[in-house]
């Protein structure tokens, strides 16, 4: 059962007629091609259409929809070989932020992303996407273990922020966001950063400081959500359209400030539409990007994260 | 005129105000609420000589603190923020930059400079809560950024005073990278062992927290200051019950490993002056 959302519906009618029309001529052996293939272009159009004219909000919803790939689907569709490695070796295993080995096509790398789930208690135990400060750490592990065996870095990015919890506080949450933007700038290996979903604050960041920053297209990347930038700046809830067209969160527009370093294109009407579309498209990307990263020499690939991440922002001197 | 300057707890009286105070005035605590001579109060660096209560103050305070005669060369005073979203909530941000400017008579929420502290090279960056709540934005990371750079071609070591409700919302995504920014100066800094002492004044939250505020080589803070990630307000709606009391104040995350020790303000530029004596 496909979830639609409310600027999707216009094409959901179009798609049950197309779904109908299908079952008919399968059942009735009855040669119905050039209609469903008239039918199959309306929707087409219309998809078109509507996705050439997103609003920022439109963006945020397609980045939260349930049946979007998550770190998990991505391992499964791209992974020749994957070995989970859990744990901090502090406190626990946050199952918010998943890490592990990966083999691609002969390429292995440590692949590290958030994760959040896809039925009431798959969310529950991923905590949403929602990391502690165990998630944090296990991630600058991991990475660590990536370093010390030259291995490169892939990180994935889905959360709606750091778990702003009791617990997470006690054990430093800030302190291991920190700890991991200071970490990963002096990284030897090449380290690539892909927003997947949503990019909210420092729980994007403390696993985005990157050679490569991109962001799929119908993904959103800022320093807060849109619906908490409403309520304290507008204070109400009421604002989260304008909000998100105020901070300017999208791939398009992170990229054209240049805040990220590409956009990774989804499939027409999103990535929830094709995850094998999705995930052939950045399995290509990230064996592209280590080969590119590759070729550069780890102090000037250091050097050069450096010089970017520096360049960022607008002042008047 | 009121024969007290009546304060209420968390709200900030311009430290120029105070300045200009004549003597003969009296000072309210808002936590004890015994009263005692404006002198005495500036010459106990603003606390109260009866509960240890640290009043919020300013970058003018600290640097004529710590800083021997107040003597000290400020870097990159006249950066000011630009508005690369063109961001408007209820108040263009243009507009809202000018109206605070005005109102602190400072050009945004940190000031940077170095100078001697007990003859000892240092270099300063501390924020002002008065500039938008201490909000980063990209000035706030820009002069950080640059001050570090200072320290580190000049191996002098760096002093980060954090006072911050965190990210600037107005500058977005350009706030959230001067977390980056700032961290990638400090692991330079580092890497060169340059020291970095962060001190942690209240408030200090949000994305200041999760990045230059808890780098330090020693983080350190003053009594009772409230540091976090996720605000209080945030936290108590998380978990839908009130929080405990001195939940995330300094001695509780003391407590919790993640600061070295505690200073009474008065104390810190001879506590300061001894530790980087030892390390140098
Ligand atoms: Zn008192």
């Amino acid at each position: 059962m496909r979830t639609y959302l409310d600027f999707e519906k216009p094409m959901a009618e179009l798609e049950r007629k197309l779904e109908e029309m299908k079952t008919l001529a399968k059942e009735n052996n009855v040669d119905f091609s050039d209609a469903i293939s008239l039918l199959e272009g309306n929707i087409t159009n219309l998809r078109k259409e509507i996705f050439e004219n997103l609003t920022r909000w439109q963006r945020v919803q397609l980045s939260r929809h349930p049946d979007r790939p998550y770190t998990l689907d991505y391992i499964e569709l791209i992974c020749d070989e994957f070995i989970e490695l859990h744990g901090d070796r502090q406190v626990r295993d946050d199952p918010a932020i998943i890490g592990g080995l990966a083999n691609v096509g002969g390429q292995s790398f440590m692949l590290i992303g958030q994760q959040k789930g896809r039925n009431t208690k798959q969310r529950q135990h991923r905590n949403f996407g929602m990391p502690n400060p165990e998630g944090y750490r296990k991630a600058l592990r991991l990475m660590k273990l990536a370093e010390k065996f030259n291995k490169p870095i892939v990180t994935l990015i889905d959360t709606p922020g750091a778990f702003p919890g009791m617990e997470a506080e006690e054990r430093g949450q800030g302190e291991a966001i920190a700890r991991n933007l200071k970490e990963m700038f002096m990284l030897k290996v090449p380290v690539i950063c892909i927003v997947i979903g949503e990019g909210a604050s420092g729980g994007a960041l403390g696993i985005a400081i990157g050679d490569r920053v991109l962001m799929l297209e119908n993904t959103w990347y800022s320093v807060i959500s849109p619906e908490n930038c409403s309520a304290i700046l507008w204070r109400s809830w009421d604002f989260k359209e304008q909000a998100a067209e105020a901070m300017k969160i999208t791939a398009k527009d992170m990229k054209k400030n240049k805040l990220i370093d590409g956009i990774i294109s989804e499939p027409l009407g999103g990535a929830h539409l094709d995850h094998n579309w999705m995930a052939e498209e950045l399995k290509r990307v990230i064996l592209e990007n280590i080969k590119e990263l590759a070729a550069i020499g780890d102090q000037d690939r250091i050097d050069q994260r450096i010089d970017k991440f520096c360049a960022m922002g607008v002042v008047v001197e | 005129m009121s024969w007290f300057i009546r304060k209420e707890k968390g709200i900030n009286t311009p430290t120029e105000m105070k300045r200009e105070a004549p003597d003969g005035l009296w000072y309210q605590c808002p936590n004890c609420k015994k009263i005692t001579p404006t002198r005495e109060h500036k010459q106990n660096a603003f606390t109260c000589p009866h509960c240890n209560y640290h009043e919020k103050v300013g970058s003018d305070v600290y640097f004529n603190l710590l800083f021997d005669d107040n003597e000290f060369v400020e870097l990159d005073a006249n950066l000011t923020s630009g508005d690369p979203l063109h961001f408007v909530d209820t108040k263009a941000y243009p507009d809202r930059i000018k109206s605070t400017m005005q109102k602190t008579g400072l050009n945004d929420a940190v000031r940077t400079g170095y100078g001697k502290m007990n003859e000892l090279d240092l270099v300063i960056a501390c924020m002002d809560f008065n500039f938008i709540g201490g909000s980063m934005g990209s000035v706030v990371g820009e002069k950080i950024a640059r001050a570090i750079s200072y320290a580190l071609e000049h191996k002098v070591p760096f002093l980060m005073i954090s006072k911050s409700g965190g990210a600037r919302m107005m500058e977005a995504g350009f706030s959230l990278m001067q977390m980056a920014k700032t961290s990638a100066r400090l692991a330079q800094l580092s890497e060169a062992k340059v020291p970095y002492i962060s001190l942690l004044t209240d408030p200090t939250t949000g994305g200041v927290t999760a990045s230059y505020a808890m780098l330090g080589d020693f983080n350190i803070s003053e009594p009772e200051a409230l540091i976090g990630f996720a605000g209080p307000r945030v936290i108590r709606e998380t978990i839908g019950k009130d929080l405990p009391k001195g939940f995330q104040s300094a001695e509780f995350v003391l407590e919790h490993g993640f600061l070295d020790f505690i200073v009474d303000r008065k104390d810190l530029k001879d506590k300061l002056t001894s530790l980087l004596s030892m390390i140098s």
